[in-house]
Formats: structure tokens, C-alpha cells, sequence
């Protein structure tokens, strides 16, 4: 869909690009990552227009902008939106005239529609009650969401993220990219990401690309990512992702991985081990009903009590996708394995959830049901982890439901 | 691509360019001085035709509308005051020169058309720039280092349309009504000390007043009203515009440099322009 050849930008004597290649698939989340200066930014202004290249061309659908005609390049860039990293929220106008102003300006809707569909977008971003408060009278986070709002108000195919998760906690920032995947996909538009927040941005992320030095040193799936071995990518890579994932505490997969293959390589072939996958069933779902950001507090508190319970006996975890958690026991078989197992969903029931979400009364007319599941699976050191997490998800039943109050 | 400078040219030749000397330096000095300025017009000259021309666009009318109470409806006070005591001073110090000669009779007239033809749209047009340029050159250059600009830009919303041609617009109509209005004021300013503290007639005071003021004299107090508008609101909107190409500050710095900009340039081109239009208009 979008094509960068060869692309060179200077600012003055300072080459900031140098002839980057790459390729944005459309319908897909491509992030792009690097170290602070590396050209992220910069990269991402090339593709609404606000910055042009010195060298090389950038192509929309095999068709390069230059040679476009100022009235088609308009049409097009009109489909592209940009949330800015410092927001740029006009600071004389509420959140609901900021969200309202790309319909407002470059629609002809009647007032009314325009208000019902910023309301509609300032709702989805729990903003509600601050919609008349001007961006100084809120807080960094809030400003986020209502910068995030302004962008996808319009129903863009392009939308373009500038860090949109600085400056939030690791509930808010993986909420929001929750809502990025859930508006991608719900939507269906193309999403270019600069994210630092490795690894959480991976489980949205359908491609990578690693800005080095100017240039493009990777393009691929960020599985691809993990399995590239390049020292210096994977010592920039190890420098943004930090030894622990930041919303539930436990391992990052790479570390995970080789916590892993330290623990299980060198043992006797007749010792086996357990591996456990636990999934947050539909936390899109949750979401919705009960409120935004509660999907991850409840994967939070999942973490929590997998570690409390698994981690006693030397069990360690990874967050392996957006909603699902591995557990690798070196010290347990699977019996073993089992009993721990009813005695973590027991104490989860009991006590993971109450504070989260209120359980749902007797004869409750709104509420909300969701279920988590869980999967067991004997290992070999001779088994691959990836074989043996497989064997384990077709191995999920349900251990726990719960119904909660919900607000919808 | 933009042309290379002597300097680079010589570097890509492996050689140093040659510097000027005591003889030249004044020279070379003063003729970059005028090469920038002569560009800074240019593009101003760009930004003002860009904007004008998108004064009459759809969705515009609401923001003259607040603009023209910003810019002209919360000025009035401050006009109403500063064209009080301009007319009560220039009504005091008229009557004790013209006393001297037994001329007092014709402080009337004076009074009316030093105010209407000269004081009127000059010290409106500077007060203006003090309270509102500042404020248009600050609010647009605060805009544009938090990247405001480049967020509307990005929603394929014109800056210009949006930001600058309202204030533009707005400036038009204020300014003339503003002027009329220090006029007035001016006039009743200049009859409290000469009539009810230096006892002159009042009668002949209004009826010299009412004598000596022609439609010509009014028309030029307009016109210059309208040249001074366009003056203020263009130079306040493009400091602010472009702050972020200054070279002598960077950040909040630079947004108070351009704002002194604004009104120190508006200021000198009010004064520059009146005596071109006086000219012209004689």
C-alpha cells in the first residue's frame, strides 16, 4: 500500500534518513521501532506530507506522491490521520470541539450528526464527563485518549500513532492498544505505530519494522523479529524491552525463552515437566460491558495469582499473547500440575475479581459473563516449547466463569 | 533544489571561498541585510494574498464573527479611554496656544480634524496592536511550536483559511468602527477642559466641529482605518505563523520575540503607511 524508495531526508547537514526502503501493508499493524533519534517521527510526517524527501520516493498504491495531481494527492492524504505524540490538541477549544473539528472542517454533516458522532467517539474513550473541559484542565492520559479520538473520528483508512502510549501506566497503555487492534479491526484501517513499549506492542502488531542508524535493518512479523539474530538489533531490542513485561510483571517472551532453555537443556531425558496456557476468554467483550481498560486489570490480576500459586514451585510465566499466559513447571508433572491448577482457579474465583469488578446481584437485569480457561500439557526436554504450549492450548477446557455488573 | 551558496560551491571545488575584506565587509553586510528583507516581503506579500483570498470561503462566517469580538468588541474600552484623554489633552493644550493669537474660536475645527484625519486611525490602529496583534502573534506562534498547525495540516485543514483570514476579516471590520468611535470620543474629550473648566463657548466649539468636517476628511480617516487593519492583522498572523523559523530563539523564546516582532514592525509600518496614504490622498 504505501512504499518508501530509497527515501533521504536532511536537515541540513544532519541525514536522518538514508535511503530507507520499506514496505506498509494495507488492512495490517506495522510498528515501527528504534532508538530515541533514530528517525521514527520523521519517518512517519513523510507519509501524511508534512515532510517531503530529499532523496528517493514515496509510493501510494504503486503510484509515487510527487507525481500525483494536487487534487488526487489531496483525496488521498484527506484518508490518512495522525495522532501526534504531544497531542497537539488545540488548547482554546473543549475535547468535544477538538474531536468535532476534522468533521466540522472537512465535512459537510449537519451539526448535530457531527456532535453525535464526536460523543459517540468521546464515549468509547470514557472521556464523557470531561467532554466541555478544556486540554490544560486534564490530565496527560486523558489528553491521549481525547488526541486518539480526534484521529479516528473521521474514519480514516491510514491512521498513523506517534507513541501513543507515553506517559500512560501499563493498564491505560495496553488498553490502548487493545482499542487500536479492536478499532483496526472494526474499522478496518491501516495502522502505522512508533512505539517503544516492547514487548506489549508486538501482540498487536502483524509486522515490525527496525529503524538503525538511519536505515531499515528489519522487515518481518515480530515473530520473525525474535528468531533474527543480529547482535545489534537484538541489543536495541533488549535495551527497549526492560527483563519484565510491564502490565503483568511476569517475563518478556524473549526472556521467558531463555529462562526456558537454560532450565530444560541439560536435564535427563526420563524427567518431564508440565506447561500450563491460560486465555482471558473475549476481552473485547469485557471491555465493552464492563468498562474500558478491565480486560488487561483482569489479565493483571490473573498474573498475580498464577505467580503466587505456580511461581511456589518454581514456576515461571510469559504473557505469550494479548490474552494468554504460558507457564513453564521444571520441578512438576502434570498431577502435581492438576492439583495446583483447581487450587488457583478456586482462589481466583473467590478473590481475583471482586475488587475489579463487582459480581453481578441476584436478578441483576445488566450483566456481563466471561469465562477463563485453561490447558495442561506433559513436556520433554526433547519437545520444542512451541510444540508442547500447542499441545497444551488443545488441551484448554474452562476452570473458571464469573458474571459481573455490567454498565452496558 | 535550492541554489548553493558561494560557499558551497567553493567547497565542492576542494577550496575556501574568499572572505571579504574591511573594504567589502560593509558591503556584503549590508546586502544580505537587504537580500533578507526583500525576501521576508515577498513571502509576506504571499501569506497576505493567500489569506485575503480565502476570506469569502464556506464556513468562515462564525469565526469572523468570534474574531471581530475579540479583536473589536473587547477593544472598546481601551479605545474609549485613550481617545478620552487624547481629546482632553489636545483640547487643553490647543486652547493655551491658540489663546495666545485669540484663535480660540477655532479649536473646534482643530480638534475635529486632527482627530479625524491623523490621531483617530493612528492611535486606534496602535492600540490595537497592543492589546490584539500581540495576542493573534502569541496565540499563532504558541499554536505552531505545539505542532496545532501541523495537526490541522494533517486534517487537510488550510492554517491559513483557518487561523489567519478570520483575524484578517475581523481586523476590516473593527477597525474603521473603532476609529469612529475614538473620533467621537475624542471629540467629547477635547470639550471637557476647553468648554466647562476654560469657559469657552459651547456652542462655537460644536459649531466649528459641525463646520469644518467634510465627507473628504472622513473618507481619509477610513481609508488609512482599512490600511492599517490589513497592516496589523498580516504582520501579527505572520510573525506568529513563522516562529518557528526564527534563528534567534527557539520554543516560548521565540514565540516573545515574534510577538515583539509583530508590534514593534505594526507599529513602525502604521506610521510608515500614514504618510504614504496622506500623500496620496492630498
Amino acid at each position: 500500500m504505501i512504499e518508501f524508495k530509497n527515501v533521504t531526508k536532511r536537515f541540513g547537514d544532519l541525514a536522518v534518513l538514508e535511503k530507507v526502503n520499506l514496505t506498509i501493508q494495507e488492512g495490517e499493524i506495522t510498528t515501527i521501532i528504534g532508538l530515541s533519534g533514530a528517525g521514527k517521527s520523521v519517518l512517519l510526517k513523510h507519509i501524511i506530507g508534512l515532510l517531503a524527501p530529499d532523496e528517493g520516493a514515496i509510493l501510494f498504491y504503486g503510484k509515487p506522491l510527487k507525481q500525483m495531481k494536487k487534487s488526487e494527492r489531496n483525496s488521498l492524504l484527506q484518508r490518512v490521520s495522525y495522532m501526534f505524540q504531544n497531542n497537539a490538541l488545540f488548547d482554546s477549544m473543549t475535547i468535544l470541539e477538538n474531536v468535532a473539528l476534522p468533521l466540522q472542517q472537512t465535512t459537510n454533516l449537519p451539526k448535530k450528526e457531527t456532535q453525535r458522532r464526536s460523543m459517540a467517539m468521546i464515549e468509547q474513550m470514557e472521556l464523557a464527563d470531561v467532554a466541555h473541559k478544556y486540554p490544560t484542565e486534564l490530565s496527560g492520559g486523558m489528553q491521549k485518549r481525547a488526541a486518539l479520538a480526534r484521529a479516528l473520528v473521521t474514519e480514516p483508512q491510514i491512521v498513523l500513532f506517534d507513541e501513543p502510549t507515553t506517559g500512560q501506566d501499563p493498564i491505560r497503555k495496553n488498553a490502548i492498544l487493545g482499542m487500536i487492534a479492536r478499532y483496526k479491526k472494526k474499522f478496518g484501517f491501516t495502522a502505522v505505530l512508533i512505539s517503544h513499549e516492547i514487548p506489549d506492542v508486538f501482540f498487536i502488531s502483524n509486522r515490525v519494522i527496525v529503524l538503525h542508524e538511519k536505515k531499515v535493518v528489519f522487515q518481518g512479523t515480530p515473530e520473525e523479529l525474535e528468531v533474527f539474530d543480529h547482535p545489534l538489533i537484538d541489543e536495541m531490542v533488549s535495551s527497549l524491552e526492560g527483563l519484565k513485561e510491564e502490565l503483568t510483571g511476569l517475563y518478556s517472551r524473549r526472556h521467558f525463552k531463555a529462562r526456558y532453555k537454560t532450565a530444560f537443556s541439560k536435564r535427563p531425558d526420563k524427567q518431564t515437566y508440565a506447561v500450563a496456557v491460560f486465555s482471558l476468554n473475549d476481552p473485547e467483550v469485557i471491555n465493552e460491558r464492563l468498562g474500558h481498560g478491565k480486560a488487561q486489570e483482569i489479565l493483571r490480576s490473573m498474573s498475580v495469582y498464577i505467580d503466587k500459586h505456580f511461581g511456589a514451585v518454581g514456576g515461571f510465566s510469559t504473557r505469550y499473547k494479548i490474552s494468554e499466559i504460558v507457564t513453564a513447571l521444571p520441578y512438576s508433572d502434570l498431577k502435581e500440575a492438576e492439583r495446583i491448577l483447581k487450587d488457583f482457579a478456586r482462589d481466583f474465583q473467590e478473590r481475583g475479581i471482586g475488587h475489579i469488578v463487582p459480581a453481578a446481584r441476584n436478578g441483576a437485569t445488566k450483566s456481563a459473563e466471561f469465562t477463563i480457561s485453561a490447558g495442561l500439557a506433559q513436556g520433554a526436554p526433547s519437545a520444542t516449547p512451541d510444540s508442547i504450549i500447542k499441545s497444551a492450548v488443545s488441551n484448554k477446557k474452562e476452570i473458571a466463569r464469573f458474571q459481573c455488573e455490567s454498565r452496558r | 533544489m535550492a541554489q548553493k551558496t558561494i560557499s558551497e560551491q567553493y567547497a565542492e571545488q576542494g577550496a575556501q571561498a574568499p572572505r571579504p575584506s574591511a573594504v567589502t565587509r560593509p558591503f556584503a553586510w549590508t546586502g544580505k541585510k537587504v537580500v533578507r528583507w526583500v525576501s521576508e516581503l515577498g513571502a509576506s506579500a504571499i501569506f497576505l494574498g493567500k489569506a485575503l483570498s480565502m476570506i469569502i470561503r464556506p464556513k468562515q462566517f462564525g469565526a469572523i464573527v468570534r474574531q471581530t469580538y475579540h479583536i473589536g468588541a473587547r477593544s472598546t474600552s481601551i479605545i474609549a479611554l485613550v481617545a478620552l484623554f487624547t481629546g482632553m489633552v489636545l483640547g487643553l493644550q490647543s486652547y493655551n496656544s491658540l489663546v495666545q493669537y485669540g484663535a480660540q474660536g477655532t479649536l473646534g475645527a482643530l480638534v475635529a480634524l486632527s482627530l479625524i484625519r491623523e490621531l483617530g486611525p493612528v492611535l486606534t490602529a496602535v492600540m490595537i496592536t497592543a492589546r490584539a496583534g500581540s495576542a493573534m502573534a502569541a496565540e499563532i506562534g504558541m499554536q505552531r511550536i505545539s505542532e496545532q498547525i501541523d495537526a490541522l495540516q494533517t486534517m487537510r485543514v488550510d492554517p491559513i483559511r483557518f487561523l489567519v483570514s478570520p483575524k484578517i476579516a475581523a481586523s476590516i471590520i473593527s477597525f474603521p468602527i473603532l476609529t469612529a468611535f475614538f473620533d467621537l470620543i475624542g471629540i467629547i474629550g477635547a470639550y471637557v477642559p476647553s468648554v466647562i473648566l476654560l469657559d469657552m463657548d459651547a456652542g462655537a466649539y460644536i459649531y466649528r466641529v459641525q463646520s469644518s468636517v467634510d465627507l473628504n476628511d472622513v473618507t481619509e480617516g477610513f481609508i488609512k482605518s482599512l490600511v492599517f487593519a490589513v497592516i496589523v492583522s498580516a504582520v501579527s498572523c505572520y510573525q506568529g505563523y513563522f516562529t518557528h523559523m526564527r534563528t534567534d530563539g527557539h520554543g516560548a523564546k521565540a514565540v516573545g520575540l515574534s510577538t515583539t516582532s509583530a508590534v514593534v514592525i505594526s507599529c513602525a509600518l502604521i506610521l510608515i503607511s500614514d504618510y504614504v496614504v496622506t500623500s496620496l490622498l492630498m
